[in-house]
C-alpha cells in the first residue's frame, strides 16, 4: 500500500496570541512544530505499511523551513519525504492549498491512500482534507478513528459522529483524515534519526507540478483575510471569599439565572 | 502586493504599530514591507498620507455574481430529528435574508422526514427544498453533497450556511470545492455588508487566540460553517407560511463509493455535549474515577451534561466524547462549571466563549481563574458536594 502523507509545519498555536494593546501577534517564543494531528497520521500510515507493504511518502508545502517537519517524519518512520515550496504559494487560502497539493500529488505519482490529520492547529478549518479529495476525484472519509480492515482493497474503519461513531468501508484509492485517539504515535527511533539526518527531501516549486499561476497563493485564493483582532473576554470576574458554606451559598445565588 | 509610494510615505510608524504580523517598519524615514505581510489592508486604512495601496492581480470575478441571490441554510437531520444548529441558522439566515430582501431556503436530507420541512417554515424558511430517500437513511459526503451542489446550482443563493458540526464540517467542504467557491469554517459572527453584499465572516483561528474577519469577494455563493450554539435560535411560529418542494435527484447522485455500514450511538455519551445550556466539567484535580463520579452528581443535580478535560479523558475516567478543548469539543453552553480543571489553553479555547464561567480550584494561580466569571478557591471535594447538597434544597 503506497500511502501519501500531508503534514503540515504550524506554529505552536497555544502560544499564538494578539497584544490587546498593539494587535500585533507575540510571537516570541513560539515554536514551529508539526501540526499534531498530521503526527497521527504519520503514525497511522507507518502502521498500515508494516501490515500491509508499500511506503510512506510525506509531503508538504510551506517554506523551506518546513524540511524539518519531513525530517521529523521521516524519524519516525516515513521512506520519503517531498517538500512543495514556492514563493508564489504564500497566501494560499484552502481553496488555492488543496489545487496545489493536488497538482503535486499528481507529480509525486500513484498512491493507494492519502491521509491527513483532521485539521491543522493553526487555522483549524478542517476543509483541506475533504477539499484535496474532491481536486483528486477519489472518496475521503473525515474524522476517522479507528482502521478496522483492509480487504479486496478497501478499508473498513470508524468514523467519529457528534453523537457516536460510524461503521464506514472506503475503497482505494482513498484519503481518510484522522482524529488523535486513532493511535500513539511512536518516538523516533535511532535509525529513523539517521535516516532523517541524510535522506535527500525532493522539492517541488510551481513550475515542477505545472501549475496555473493564477490559482496560486493569495490571488488564487476565493477567500481574504480582511481583519484580525484578539477575542473579547466577557463578564465580570468575581473570586468569592468566606468560608465553604458561604462561598456555595454566594455562588448559588449567581448561578440562580441559570439553574 | 503592498505598494509603499516613498515620495508620500512621511515615516510616521502608524503603519508599524497597526500591522498585526510585523510586516512592516519604517527604516531610514520610510515604511518598508516584509515577507510576513498577508495583504490583510489594515495598514491602508490607517496611512493618513494615503502612501499605502494593494495591487491585486486581476481576478477573473466569476461574471454572474449579482445573479446570485437569496440565503440557503442546510437543515440537518439525523435519528430523526432536526439538530438544533439547523434553527440557529435559520435564525440568522432570516436575519441577513430580510436585511438583503431575499428569500430564506432550506435543505433538508434525510430518510423518514415526517414533518421536519414544516417545523423549518415555522422556523423562519420561505421555501424548503427536502429529499426524503432511503439513499440518504446513512450519511455519507457524496451523496449528501452532490445533492446539496445541485440544489445551489439550480438556485443560486448568494450565502450558503450549514452547521459546523462533524457532518457539517465533513461534507461543506466538498460542496464548496465542487463549486469552486470560498468557505469560512466554524464562524461565530456573519453580516453583510449593505453596499456590495459582501459576506463577513468571522471566526476564531489559532485555538481561538485571534479572531478573524474573512470575505470570498469574487465567487458565489459565499459558504460558511457556523459554531453550534453561538447564534440565537429562531422563534417558532406555527401560522408561517412557507413552500414545501420536494427535489428529486438524478439517480446518478445517489452513488456513493463509500459506504455506511452501520451507525453506532456511543451508549453513556447519547448526550451531544456541544448542545447543552449547563455543562460540568471534571479534571485532574478529581483524581480518579471514583471522584469523577462527583461530577456526574452535580450534573445531573443541575440539568447538564458532563465534560472533562483531557487529563481526565487520557486517565480513561471518562469518554472521548466528552473532551472540550483544541483536541475535544468547543462548546458554548450558558454555564460552565469546571471543577478540578487548571485550564490549559488547551482546554480554554474549547469553552471560553461560554455565557458564565465557574471555576473551583484548588490552586488560587490556576490559570482557569483568567476566565472565570465566579471563582471558588478551595477543595472540590468539600465545595462540589455542598453545592450538590444546595441546589438539591431549591430545586426542592
Amino acid at each position: 500500500m503506497n500511502i501519501i502523507v500531508c503534514i503540515k509545519q504550524v506554529p505552536d498555536a497555544k502560544d499564538v496570541r494578539l497584544d490587546p494593546k498593539t494587535n500585533t501577534m507575540a510571537r516570541e517564543g513560539v515554536e514551529s512544530i508539526m501540526n499534531p494531528f498530521d503526527r497521527h497520521a504519520v503514525e497511522e500510515a507507518v502502521r498500515l505499511t508494516e501490515q500491509h507493504g508499500g511506503t510512506v511518502t510525506v509531503l508538504s508545502m510551506g517554506p523551506p523551513q518546513a524540511e524539518a517537519v519531513l525530517r521529523e517524519a521521516v524519524s519516525c518512520g516515513a521512506d520519503e519525504a517531498v517538500l512543495v515550496s514556492d514563493r508564489s504559494f504564500a497566501g494560499a487560502d484552502t481553496w488555492a492549498t488543496t489545487y496545489t497539493l493536488g497538482k503535486a500529488i499528481d507529480k509525486v505519482g500513484p498512491f493507494d491512500l492519502i491521509l491527513c490529520g483532521k485539521q491543522a492547529i493553526d487555522g483549524d478549518t478542517a476543509q483541506v482534507g475533504p477539499g484535496l479529495a474532491r481536486r483528486l476525484n477519489i472518496p475521503y472519509v473525515s474524522y476517522v478513528r479507528k482502521i478496522t480492515g483492509f480487504e479486496n482493497g478497501a478499508i473498513r474503519l470508524h468514523r467519529l459522529m457528534d453523537d457516536g461513531y460510524d461503521e464506514v468501508e472506503i475503497p482505494l484509492p482513498g484519503l481518510l483524515t484522522v482524529v488523535k485517539e486513532i493511535n500513539v504515535p511512536r518516538v523516533p527511533s535511532l535509525k529513523g534519526k539517521m535516516k532523517a539526518k541524510s535522506l535527500s527531501i525532493r522539492t517541488l516549486n510551481a513550475e515542477d507540478i505545472e501549475a496555473d499561476a493564477g490559482s496560486l497563493g493569495l490571488p488564487g485564493s476565493t477567500t481574504q483575510v480582511v481583519k484580525v483582532f484578539a477575542p473579547e473576554f466577557k463578564g465580570e470576574r468575581a473570586m468569592l471569599e468566606g468560608t465553604v458554606d458561604e462561598q456555595v451559598e454566594q455562588l448559588i445565588n449567581k448561578l440562580e439565572p441559570y439553574l | 502586493m503592498l505598494r509603499i509610494d516613498i515620495e508620500t510615505c512621511i515615516g510616521c510608524g502608524v503603519c508599524e504599530e497597526e500591522c498585526t504580523f510585523a510586516a512592516i517598519e519604517v527604516v531610514d524615514g520610510v515604511a518598508v514591507v516584509n515577507e510576513k505581510c498577508t495583504l490583510c489592508g489594515s495598514c491602508v486604512d490607517s496611512c493618513e498620507a494615503g502612501a499605502l495601496s494593494i495591487e491585486r492581480e486581476e481576478k477573473a470575478v466569476q461574471a454572474d455574481l449579482a445573479k446570485w441571490s437569496g440565503i440557503m441554510i442546510y437543515a440537518e437531520f439525523r435519528h430523526g430529528i432536526v439538530v438544533p444548529v439547523s434553527f440557529e441558522l435559520l435564525g440568522i439566515g432570516r436575519q441577513l435574508a430580510d436585511q438583503q430582501k431575499v428569500p430564506l431556503s432550506a435543505v433538508l436530507l434525510g430518510s423518514g422526514l415526517g414533518n421536519a420541512a414544516r417545523d423549518l417554515v415555522s422556523y423562519g424558511a420561505d421555501i424548503v427544498y427536502q429529499v426524503d430517500d432511503p439513499a440518504l437513511e446513512y450519511f455519507t459526503d457524496e451523496i449528501y453533497g452532490n445533492i446539496l451542489e445541485d440544489v445551489v446550482l439550480e438556485q443560486k443563493p448568494e450565502v450558503v450556511l450549514a452547521g459546523a458540526t462533524a457532518i457539517g464540517r465533513s461534507f461543506i467542504p466538498l460542496v464548496a470545492t465542487s463549486l469552486a467557491t470560498g468557505l469560512t469554517a466554524d464562524c461565530t459572527q456573519l453580516a453583510i455588508r449593505p453596499e456590495d453584499g459582501v459576506l463577513l465572516q468571522t471566526r476564531p483561528a489559532f485555538g481561538g487566540n485571534i479572531m478573524a474577519t474573512i470575505e470570498c469577494p469574487y465567487t458565489r455563493p459565499q459558504m460558511a460553517t457556523v459554531r453550534p450554539r453561538v447564534m440565537k435560535a429562531a422563534q417558532e411560529d406555527q401560522n408561517r407560511k412557507g413552500e414545501i418542494i420536494n427535489y428529486q435527484p438524478h439517480p446518478d447522485r445517489l452513488q456513493s463509493r463509500v459506504k455506511v455500514l452501520r451507525n453506532v450511538l456511543e451508549e453513556q455519551d447519547q448526550i451531544n455535549i456541544t448542545e447543552g445550556d449547563i455543562i460540568v466539567a471534571g479534571g485532574r484535580g478529581l483524581e480518579n474515577e471514583k471522584g469523577f463520579e462527583l461530577i456526574k452528581q452535580l450534573a445531573d443535580a443541575v440539568g447538564g451534561a458532563v465534560g472533562a478535560s483531557r487529563a481526565a479523558v487520557d486517565s480513561e475516567w471518562i469518554a472521548y466524547p466528552h473532551q472540550v478543548g483544541q483536541t475535544g469539543k468547543t462548546v458554548n453552553p450558558k454555564l460552565y462549571i469546571a471543577c478540578g480543571i487548571s485550564g490549559a489553553i488547551q482546554h480554554v479555547v474549547g469553552m471560553q466563549s461560554a455565557e458564565a464561567i465557574v471555576a473551583i480550584n484548588r490552586d488560587s494561580h490556576a490559570p482557569i481563574f483568567d476566565v472565570a466569571t465566579y471563582g471558588i478557591v478551595g477543595n472540590l471535594f468539600e465545595v462540589v458536594p455542598k453545592l450538590i447538597e444546595k441546589i438539591k434544597e431549591r430545586k426542592g
